[in-house]
């Protein structure tokens, strides 16, 4: 699942002379490497799992956890951790299912979900960044403050049905590929530019290796923090666009399932907890290979108790495996 | 400095210092306020039968924010004990439906807490995992496990002596009270008149120099994880008999209310700063909060906004007090 190199700290910065191969790439190339035998594996064990509709529906299932953890690879590529996103997926859902009932406007709806992920994402950012409390606690906190304010404005009935252009993001086709997977492939495009290509992504990658040298470095660390916060929660917004649209229902506890499978998929994408290293291509790999695990329990007709249970079992082991195969930490 | 002779002091066991009520500031200042509040404008607030109420709730949550303080004196969380604590219910409920005694089904239910307790110190301790997001993933894997082996169902039917042991009173007090009592005289021994007690708080505060003195950070690291785990299992005696019945989702989130109560109480994720009694005073308060608000009417999401909000909140007031002293 992981692979055996040694990564300096900073090693986007390292010119790859001597190196036969970027280790970043190796570890992509080591994840598709898995993900074939899963997939190998599963299809002798089922011979549904290849069919187009199957396949399919993986994919659709995988570009929403791939939305709402990629702005949280940021997040944690940049030293931090978003607790919440599960949440703002909430929220952000149920408010913009009550928006489109009551105006019809499918656009409304949109950016009502954008809105009320960028803002949750700016009072993330504010709080960590500019009054330097500690993430996890804030975020966890902001976790149950948002889903507490989804259940008290669906008032335990959910909201359905919605507008068939509404829906189009969420379940409909462009070119038959379904459009949630060109959302998943134009976010990764987009997020690994700025990551990769551009001096804000260079700088976070940066203070997430060491934000003592970063912040001596004269980088604007708060700025950028308030930056990935703000992606984060934008993301997770977009997601409860894709989710509303796929669903086609809004609940006060949709987003609940989806935090633990979203750090899952950000780990096992190769995304190290520490800061400094990872790749949103990496999370799409990840949140692939949960999806296909999942997929694979219900074709063998696993009961659905036991996903949290195997969810777990794939974060915790991803990071033995890391810690045993990296050892970057003593 | 004063941070300094406190830990010092607290080191030496001497707690008058410990005693000062400004270091639980959120808790004292939620009750001082909610408490006439609630007498005046929530019917029935100050009933006997109420305050019960409170107590028997509050006992169950001590019960888990009292090792969670631990848990955040070495700058960790666990975010496990919610479900630990459904998990060994619905185990501890098979049990004693499959005939055992209590004692028995008790033991195996703590079994049960203490080895995801050590996988979590193990993660967290040995291989230098972020607490959070390790005890993230064992949250997954003992609910769906409680899920599973409850058959998504409450787990009921256990016999007459469990409900003979929720029933039993002693000078008036229900069991589940004094075993609370009994829990916090344990920990606080455990805490202030041990050398492993010294450790944990040494863990938070300066884990290196308890390394150069030759003490194995990593075992009283991960033994902390694995104390919570346990007296999350034995949490589930008092949750069976205060519900008579093993639910397996019953506790799901109960460890934010523990998170929130040991904050209240004035526990600072940073540099270790703790005080167990401070626990005390943020687990009334939140009973208190959550009470008063169910008894006028305010939705159970509400509650979560408003413990959310006040946790944010003293986060807040600390950081802004500690930069002005600083």
């Amino acid at each position: 699942m992981t692979e055996t190199t040694e990564m300096p700290a900073i090693r986007t910065f390292r010119s790859d002379a001597g190196a036969p191969l970027d280790p970043e790439l190796r570890s992509i190339i080591a994840r598709f490497v898995v993900l074939a035998v899963l997939c190998a594996g599963v299809a002798l064990l089922n011979e549904n799992f290849l069919s187009v509709a199957n396949f399919t529906n993986v994919l659709r299932q995988a570009s929403l956890l791939f939305l709402i953890a990629a702005g949280a690879t940021l997040v944690i590529i940049a030293g931090a951790i978003d607790l919440s996103v599960g949440a703002i997926l909430t929220l952000s859902a149920c408010v913009a299912a009550g928006v489109i009932h009551a105006t019809g406007s499918s656009g409304l709806g949109i950016a009502t979900a954008l809105a009320i992920g960028i803002s949750a994402g700016l009072a993330n950012g504010i709080l960590v960044a500019g009054l330097r409390l500690p993430p996890f606690l804030v975020t966890y906190g902001m976790l149950w403050i948002l889903s507490g304010g989804a259940l008290y404005y669906m008032g335990g009935i959910p909201i359905t049905g919605f507008p068939r252009e509404f829906r189009f993001l969420g379940s409909g086709f462009l070119l038959g590929i379904p459009v949630p997977i060109l959302i998943m492939i134009a976010t990764a495009l987009a997020g690994s530019v700025v990551l990769h290509m551009t001096t804000v992504g260079q700088q976070m990658v940066m203070m997430g290796a060491n934000r003592a040298a970063a912040t001596l470095a004269g980088i604007p660390v708060r700025r950028n923090l308030i930056c990935v916060y703000v992606a984060s929660g934008a993301c997770a917004g977009l997601a409860a666009v894709v989710a509303l649209g796929r669903v086609n229902s809004a609940d006060p506890g949709m987003g609940d399932p989806l935090l633990l499978p979203s750090i899952a998929a950000i780990l096992v994408g190769g995304t190290s907890l520490f800061g400094g290293t990872g790749t949103l291509l990496g999370t799409a790999l990840g949140a692939l290979l949960l999806t296909i695990v999942l997929n694979a329990m219900n074709l063998l007709t696993i009961g659905s108790a036991w996903q949290p249970f195997a969810t777990g079992i794939v974060l915790v082991g991803a990071m033995l495996a890391d810690a045993f195969l990296n050892r970057r930490r003593s | 400095m004063i941070a300094d002779v406190a830990r010092i002091s607290r080191l030496r066991g001497n707690r008058s210092l410990n005693l000062l009520p400004s270091k639980a500031l959120g808790a004292s200042v939620v009750l001082i306020i909610l408490v006439p509040l609630f007498g005046v404008f929530a019917g029935g607030f100050l009933s006997p039968h109420n305050l019960v109420n409170i107590a028997l709730q509050s006992s169950i949550l001590l019960l888990i924010a009292l090792p969670m303080t631990l848990v955040i004196l070495t700058e960790g969380l666990d975010l496990s004990s919610g479900a630990l604590l459904s998990l060994c219910g619905v185990v501890l409920a098979l049990l004693l439906v499959a005939g055992y005694s209590i004692p028995a089904a008790t033991l195996a239910a703590m079994a049960v807490g203490l080895l995801f307790g050590i996988l979590n110190g193990f993660c967290v301790a040995n291989l230098g995992m972020p607490p959070f997001v390790v005890t993230l993933g064992t949250l997954g894997m003992a609910q769906g496990l409680a899920l599973a082996l409850a058959d998504g169902n409450a787990v009921s039917g256990l016999g007459p002596e469990i409900e003979a042991f929720s029933a039993f009173r002693f000078f008036g007090l229900p069991v589940l009270v004094l075993i609370a009592i009994a829990a916090y005289g344990i920990f606080h021994l455990v805490l202030y008149r041990t050398t492993f007690g010294r450790y944990v708080i040494a863990v938070g505060g300066n884990a290196e120099a308890l390394r150069l003195s030759g003490v194995s950070v990593r075992l009283v690291h991960g033994a902390v994880y694995a104390i919570s785990g346990a007296t999350a299992g034995f949490a589930a005696l008092c949750m069976i008999a205060r519900t008579n019945a093993g639910h397996p989702t019953i506790a799901l989130g109960m460890e934010f209310d523990a998170i929130a109560a040991v904050v209240l109480g004035g526990t600072s994720f940073e540099r270790g700063n703790g005080w167990l009694f401070g626990t005390v005073l943020g687990v009334l308060a939140i009973g208190v909060l959550r009470n008063g608000l169910n008894l006028i009417g305010v939705d159970t999401s509400l509650q979560l906004v408003a413990i959310g909000a006040l946790v944010i909140a003293v986060l807040l007031v600390e950081r802004l007090a500690s930069e002005r002293s600083a």
